[in-house]
């Protein structure tokens, strides 16, 4: 039964056994590495605040999918003194845990951006959106003056319930209100009650500067101020933070 | 009359007949050109990107030309258009002469399987343009275009496996173990990595099934074996065929092909989480990618070994044939990134290396010297074998490619190492009251010179590939037609001449 252990001779010989052997061998490690994750409870730290992105934010996000950020921008800080004083605190996979897909970067051609929420104003992140030099004389980014266009909405509810369907949860409140919220947040004088009470810790903002129209501006702008605020490391115990 | 048959039967742009077996051609020489095509198209974009790096201005100001839309282009039509057409030709080349069988499917299948990839390619890299992707490396397109990419490569698996069950051959031959691993490993990665749930059958937008950590095993999981399957697995396959015919000479060991073959499938799918030290994902999966990385050097240079060893008792063919050049110097290349490769996932040194220039240096060894070596090598085998003639149209514009490209690499690789290293060393550095030394803008300045350096590099590189493009063009429109051997001779006609 288990000649071919011995001569190589019968699986050269034999097409479909050389596939299965093949499929077999290289399936191994996949499963090894990639199963225990969805089913070991502490790959997830247990920390609270992580909350899904309000729809502006979400919005913001896809667009930085959109433009290809990832190229040049990580959103993970590694445990390192130096990451910690530029960056700081290393990032958790509780903090992406709503993400569709992870944004990680695996390259830092511009600095990392898991913790540039709050970093900077809405004022100089949308400047220097439009024309980075003008702030950094030495940036390399692409300017991205364009994104000052009216924000396309119209199919925010089938997004969310998208994302609803592989496991974010949003509530039927979330997604009927989905279009309200993303004005509310976009207009600093609207009134927060409804909107804060399904996001907590919101922001709401004319993010672009302009309060009259939601533009991909504002949207993106949104998310970069809110990436690596939701948790608050004053309440984060060791315990917390261990994985297996 | 029968001379005459003998001589049709071999007349340029005709089946090829061996042993009454009617080889598959037309769509095997569309796919060696177009390879070339998207050669000179991939190499090209990168180029432009690199330009970007060193200066900004060049993105000029439009959303479709930002580095950021025109990366995943550049990657892409590297190493989907340019490379995946290379595995294309060779492997549907390679499986029919060493089985003596004709493709399963015939010309109909490989025309489908011809502009059914090439349609591909074109969503793809329309869809980078214009801003759709699901914004996963070397996965960036989106659910539509990784459905049809799904339905072609199904197609290849039967096609290919269909002319596998075949041969007249009893055994099958170690360059299509390679291939038919790469076929089955990349529908796995493809279809495990890109489960994902579009907006609305309307939309061109998904969100991936997996979010955060997993997701970013899995992406890893396939984006270490894009690496590990499609640009090696395969290019592998090309290399047991290819350098044998070339030199002449029989595969260096048999047993080697064996062990190399099982180890490095078996351990190259474990390396994935070595794109991840340091993360938030657990350490266990970290130490496992790196260990499992750390051992792969050893079927990699096995199969370097196996590779180089061929040429032993035939060296003197490096001087006069460039050719082959080309794939003992892939071989090289391909030794030297499968060491680099392993030192780089330590964690330790990956703690400086992860995150610079330092990666890009190490892939484009890899892709310009392997992957881009080993094709040059075999198109320029190919295209006299395909086309009838008898030589490729110059051989001195084979050595000029071949200086230029290397010269590029050189640029390229040592400007990276060089930033890569510096740029890690510079973001680390304490001044003497223990203050962060520098800003982050003040690495990104110091950059400069060393992406003006790489430019140089590409357009080396380019350069190159220009030229070969030039050469191969020469040698269909106006190379000399090649005598009929007495070994092509079919059996058919001999006996018919006989009488």
């Amino acid at each position: 039964m288990f000649a071919w252990l011995r001569d190589h001779g019968i699986i050269e010989r034999n097409v479909v056994l050389m596939g299965v052997l093949t499929l077999i061998t290289i399936s191994i490690g996949g499963l090894v590495q990639i199963v225990p994750l969805f089913a070991i409870e502490t790959t997830i730290e247990r920390v609270a605040g992580v909350r899904p992105y309000t729809p502006l934010e979400l919005r913001g996000r896809d667009i930085y999918i959109r433009e290809g950020c990832y190229n040049c921008h990580s959103q993970m800080i590694r445990p390192f003194r130096d990451e910690l004083e530029r960056y700081g605190h290393y990032s958790l996979a509780a903090e992406s845990m709503y993400d569709h897909p992870f944004q990680w970067g695996s390259k830092r051609t511009g600095p990392d951006l898991a913790r540039v929420g709050g970093r900077y104003s809405d004022d100089w992140q949308a400047a220097h959106l439009r024309s980075p030099r003008d702030l950094v004389p030495a940036s390399i980014m692409p300017p991205y003056a364009f994104l000052d266009r009216p924000l396309d909405v119209a199919d925010i509810q089938q997004r969310m319930r998208a994302l609803r369907a592989v496991g974010v949860p949003y509530t039927d409140d979330m997604i009927a209100n989905a279009a309200a919220d993303l004005r509310a947040q976009a207009t600093p004088d609207a009134d927060p009650g409804a909107f804060q009470g399904r996001y907590a810790r919101a922001r709401q903002s004319a993010f672009d500067g302009n309060p009259g129209v939601v533009t991909e501006m504002d949207a993106l702008v949104a998310y970069l101020q809110m990436l690596g605020t939701l948790v608050d490391f004053r309440d984060v115990t060791p315990a917390q933070l261990r994985q297996p | 009359m029968a001379a005459a048959t003998a001589t049709a039967a071999l007349a340029p742009g005709q089946a090829y007949r061996a042993q009454e077996v009617t080889y598959v051609e037309a769509p095997i020489r569309a796919f060696a050109a177009i390879t070339a095509f998207w050669g000179v198209v991939g190499f090209l974009v990168g180029v432009v990107i690199a330009s970007q790096l060193a200066f900004p201005l060049l993105n000029l100001d439009l959303e479709w030309t930002t580095f950021g839309r025109l990366r995943p282009l550049h990657t892409s039509a590297v190493i989907f258009a340019f490379g995946g057409n290379a595995l294309l030709c060779t492997s549907l080349f390679v499986v029919q002469r060493t089985c003596r069988a004709r493709m399963f499917g015939g010309d109909d299948a490989g025309w489908f399987l011809f502009w059914g990839y090439q349609f591909f390619i074109v969503m793809a890299a329309l869809g980078y343009v214009l801003g759709i992707t699901q914004g996963k490396e070397y996965a960036e397109p989106e659910w539509y275009v990784d459905l049809w990419l799904t339905v072609v490569w199904v197609a290849y698996l039967i096609v290919f496996g269909g002319t596998l069950v075949k041969r007249v051959e009893p055994h099958i031959y170690v360059a299509n173990w390679f291939f038919l691993a790469f076929i089955i490993t990349v529908a796995v990665l493809h279809i495990g990595n890109n489960i994902s749930i579009p907006v609305s059958l309307g939309s061109a937008a998904s969100y991936s099934a997996p979010a955060g950590v997993q997701s970013a095993m899995i992406q890893w999981w396939y984006g270490h074996n894009a690496v590990g399957f499609f640009l090696t697995a395969g290019f592998l396959g090309i290399m047991y065929y290819f350098i044998p015919k070339q030199a002449d000479r029989p595969v260096y060991s048999y047993r080697l092909s064996i062990v190399h073959f099982w180890t490095l499938i078996f351990l190259y799918i474990w390396a994935g989480p070595h794109h991840l030290h340091y993360t938030a994902l657990p350490d266990w999966a970290q130490v496992l990618g790196m260990v499992f990385s750390i051992v792969l050097w050893m079927p990699s240079w096995g199969g370097m070994i196996n590779g180089l060893m061929t040429l032993s008792g035939a060296w003197d063919k490096l001087r006069t044939d460039p050719a082959l050049r080309f794939s003992v110097t892939a071989v090289g290349f391909y030794g030297m990134s499968t060491f680099e490769g392993p030192v780089m996932s330590i964690r330790a040194v990956n703690g400086l290396s992860h995150y610079t220039d330092w990666t890009i240096g190490h892939v484009h060894s890899g892709a310009m010297g392997w992957v881009g070596f080993i094709t040059f090598g075999a198109l320029y085998y190919l295209f006299p074998v395909l086309w009838r003639k008898k030589a490729i149209w110059s051989e001195k514009l084979i050595a000029w490619h071949f200086w230029l490209a290397t010269l590029g690499i050189v640029f390229y690789i040592t400007a990276m190492w060089v930033s890569g290293i510096m740029q890690g060393l510079m973001w680390r550095a304490y001044d003497e009251l223990g203050f962060l030394q520098y800003s982050f803008v003040e690495t990104v300045e110091a950059m400069h010179p060393y992406y003006v350096i790489r430019l140089l590099g590409g357009v080396l590189y380019l350069a190159g590939a220009l030229i070969m493009a030039f050469n191969l063009w020469k040698t269909v429109t106006a190379g000399e037609e090649a005598a009929p051997a007495p070994a092509d001779v079919p059996v058919s006609a001999i006996a018919v001449a006989a009488e």
